[in-house]
C-alpha cells in the first residue's frame, strides 16, 4: 500500500460531503458515549474539532495506513490540544487503527486510550501531548526529518485558541517560517473558550490570522464546521510548498449540543449517564 | 585550572571541545545523526558538526523549549538527535519539553548541556548549570553522564550515540586536566577505579575527579590510602562499585560540581542507604548559588578543591 499511497497527493481522493456529514454525527455520538462511560474527559473540546478532523482523515487529505502505522512516508497528524483525545480516538478507530469496541475503555486502567494521547501505547498517535504548546515544535521536527531523507509527507498540527497563549507556539512559528517548512500545517481550533473563561478575555482572537501572517505563515480563515471549507483549506495547505501554512478554523466549543455551546463550564466534564440518551437524540 | 596540580596531571582540552570533535567525526559515519542548536553552536561546539554536515544541523533560534520539542519530532521520525545548549537553559528552560517530548515517549534524543558548573567563571550564576544533573536524573529512563576529561568525553559521546534512548551529557567550558589517554575504556554505568585504596573512597565526576586525585595524593602523605572512583554515569549508577567501596573502606566522600540536592551525592547515598550503609561526606555546592569570578578563585571559595575533599575524608575518618 505504501508505495502506491506515496504518490496519491491530497485532493485526489473522493470528497463526499454527505458521507462526511453522517460520519461527523457518528463521531460526536462516539465521543459522548465514551466520555460518559469514562465519567470524565473533554467532549466539548472534541466537538469543535469534528469537521476539520473528518475532512483531514476521511476527505482524502491525510495519507496513512493503519496496517503500517510507522510507514516512513505517512503524513503525520499531531493533536497538540491533547485534551481533545476523545475525538482523536474516535477518528483513529474509524480509520481502522483499533476496534471501535475499545472506545469504551477510555481512561480506564490498562487501556491505551489514556486521558491524553500517549504515542507509546496507541498506534496512530504521533506525539504524546497534554502539556499545551508543544505540538507545533514536535511537528516541525517531523517536518524537518522529511527534508534530508528526501521523503515527501506532510505534517498537520491542531492547536486550541487558548493553547496559543503558550509562548513556545510562537517560537515554533518563527522557526518554521525561517526554515521554510513547506510540509507543515498548523490548524488553530478557534472555539472561543478555554478552561475558565472566554479566550477573548485573555487574548485577541480576531487578530489570530494576522498574527500567523506576521510570523511568515500563509494563512486562511475558515468556518471550521463547514466540511467543504475545511477540506478545501487542507488541500490548499497540503499543496502549498513555499513555507508553513496556517488554518484558523472558527469553531464552536461543544458544537452540536446547545447546552454545551453556551456554557464553557462543560470544559473537562462528561455528560452524566442519565442524560446521555436525551443528548444523543439531539445529535441524531 | 589548578585542579590536578597536586597529583601532577597535565592540562587537556575542555570537555565541550571533545564533545564537538567527537560529534563532527561521528556525523561523517552516521547519516541518521541530526543536531539541533539554540543559537549557541559556537559555545557548545556543535558548530563543528554544522560545518561538515549543514543539511543535518538546525539552529532554531534562542528558544530552548522549541529546541527540545523539535529534537523530539526528529527522533519520533527515526533520527538520532543531539540537542545542545547551555546546561542551565536546556534543563531549566525546557524541563517540561524534555518531560513530554523526550522522557515520557522515551525517544532517542541526547541532550547535551555545556557550561555546566561554576567553573565557567566570570559570566556568573545565571549562566551556571548547577541544578542540571538533579533535574536530568528526575526523568524516568534517562541515562545521565558527567565525564571528567576530553578522552572520557569522546568515549561517552560514542557510547551515548550507540544506544537507543534518552540521555543527558554534561560538559564544561574550561580546559581541564587529563585523567586518561586515548586508550581509556569507557562503559556506561560502570565506574572507573582511577586510583585504588583501602581506607576511604572518594567518588567524583566531572572536574572533581582531578580534585579527588589531588586529595588522594595529599591523604597518602598523611598515611591514608584513598580509593578514587570516577562515577561518570550518575544514572543508572554503578551500585556494585559503591557497595564494594562501602564494604571495603571506612566510608565514602562524594565530590561534584553541583548543588547538594539531587546530584551524584544523592544517587550514591541512595545506594549506600539501601544496600550497604556506611559513613558519608559530601563536597559540593551546598544549597546556594555562586557568584562571578575567576574559575580557580570560585572553586577555592566555594570549597571544590582537593584540599576540601581531603579534609572531608579526614573528618569522616575521625582524624
Amino acid at each position: 500500500m505504501g508505495d502506491q499511497q506515496s504518490t496519491n497527493r491530497a485532493g485526489t481522493a473522493t470528497f463526499d460531503v454527505d458521507k462526511l456529514t453522517d460520519l461527523a454525527r457518528r463521531l460526536r455520538r462516539e465521543v459522548l458515549e465514551m466520555t460518559t462511560e469514562a465519567g470524565s474527559g473533554h467532549p466539548s473540546s472534541s466537538f469543535s474539532a469534528v469537521e476539520v478532523l473528518s475532512a483531514l482523515y476521511f476527505g482524502g487529505v491525510l495519507q496513512y495506513d493503519p496496517k503500517n502505522p510507522h510507514w516512513p512516508d505517512r503524513d503525520r497528524f499531531i493533536l497538540s490540544k491533547g485534551h481533545a483525545a476523545p475525538i482523536l480516538y474516535a477518528v483513529l478507530a474509524e480509520a481502522g487503527y483499533f476496534p471501535k469496541s475499545e472506545l469504551d475503555t477510555l481512561r480506564k486502567l490498562g487501556s491505551p486510550l489514556e486521558g491524553h494521547p500517549n504515542m507509546r501505547r496507541l498506534a496512530g498517535v504521533e506525539a504524546s501531548t497534554g502539556s499545551l504548546g508543544q505540538g507545533l515544535s514536535i511537528g516541525l521536527g517531523h517536518a524537518l526529518a522529511a527534508r534530508s531523507a528526501s521523503r515527501r509527507y506532510n505534517v498537520y498540527v491542531m492547536m486550541g485558541d487558548g493553547e496559543i497563549e503558550e509562548g513556545q507556539v510562537w517560537e515554533a512559528a518563527m522557526a518554521a517560517a525561517n526554515l521554510k517548512a513547506g510540509n507543515l500545517t498548523a490548524i488553530v481550533d478557534n472555539n472561543g473558550f478555554q478552561q475558565t473563561t472566554a479566550v477573548s478575555h485573555l487574548t485577541n482572537p480576531s487578530m489570530y490570522a494576522e498574527k500567523w501572517r506576521a510570523f511568515g505563515w500563509k494563512t486562511v480563515e475558515i468556518n471550521g464546521h463547514d466540511l467543504t471549507e475545511a477540506h478545501d483549506a487542507l488541500v490548499e495547505a497540503t499543496n502549498y510548498d513555499d513555507g508553513p501554512f496556517a488554518i484558523v478554523a472558527h469553531t464552536i466549543k461543544g458544537k452540536g449540543l446547545h447546552f454545551m455551546e453556551t456554557d464553557f463550564t462543560w470544559h473537562g466534564r462528561a455528560v452524566p449517564k442519565k442524560q446521555l440518551q436525551e443528548v444523543l437524540e439531539e445529535i441524531g | 585550572m589548578n585542579l590536578g596540580t597536586t597529583v601532577g596531571l597535565s592540562m587537556g582540552k575542555a570537555t565541550r571541545d571533545a564533545f564537538g570533535e567527537a560529534l563532527r567525526a561521528i556525523g561523517a559515519d552516521r547519516p541518521d545523526l541530526f543536531v539541533v542548536d539554540g543559537d549557541v553552536g559556537n559555545s557548545t561546539r556543535t558548530e563543528w558538526f554544522a560545518q561538515d554536515h549543514p543539511d543535518r544541523f538546525f539552529n532554531v533560534g534562542i528558544a530552548e523549549s522549541n529546541l527540545v520539542s523539535v529534537a523530539a519530532g526528529l527522533a519520533a521520525s527515526g533520527k538520532t538527535v543531539v540537542a545542545a545548549s547551555f546546561a542551565a537553559f536546556l534543563l531549566c528552560n525546557a524541563f517540561d519539553q524534555i518531560r513530554m517530548g523526550v522522557a515520557f515517549p522515551h525517544l532517542n534524543v541526547k541532550l547535551v548541556g555545556s557550561h555546566a558548573g561554576i567553573s565557567i567563571g566570570e559570566d556568573g550564576p545565571s549562566q551556571m548549570g548547577i541544578e542540571d544533573v538533579g533535574l536530568a536524573c528526575a526523568f524516568p529512563g534517562f541515562t545521565v553522564v558527567v565525564p571528567s576529561d576530553e578522552f572520557q568525553t569522546r568515549a561517552a559521546v560514542h557510547a551515548l550515540l550507540d544506544f537507543d534512548g534518552p540521555a543527558y551529557l554534561r560538559v564544561g567550558r574550561p580546559a581541564v586536566p587529563k585523567i586518561y589517554d586515548e586508550n581509556t575504556h569507557f562503559e556506561l554505568g560502570k565506574a572507573v577505579t582511577v586510583r585504588d585504596g583501602s581506607d576511604v573512597t572518594l567518588i567524583a565526576n566531572g572536574i572533581m575527579v582531578a580534585a579527588a586525585l589531588d586529595a588522594a595524593e595529599q591523604l597518602s602523605g598523611q598515611g591514608v590510602s584513598a580509593r578514587v572512583l570516577d562515577m561518570h554515569t550518575v544514572k543508572p549508577i554503578d551500585e556494585d562499585a559503591i557497595v564494594a567501596a562501602a564494604r571495603e573502606t571506612s566510608g565514602i566522600v562524594v565530590a561534584e560540581e553541583h548543588l547538594h540536592h539531587g546530584g551524584l551525592g544523592s544517587a550514591v547515598a541512595m545506594t549506600v542507604a539501601s544496600k550497604q550503609p556506611c559513613p558519608m561526606r559530601f563536597v559540593d555546592l551546598s544549597d546556594a548559588y555562586a557568584t562571578s569570578g575567576d574559575a580557580d578563585a570560585l572553586l577555592e571559595h566555594f570549597g571544590l578543591t582537593g584540599e576540601h575533599v581531603a579534609r572531608a575524608a579526614q573528618e569522616l575518618l575521625g582524624r
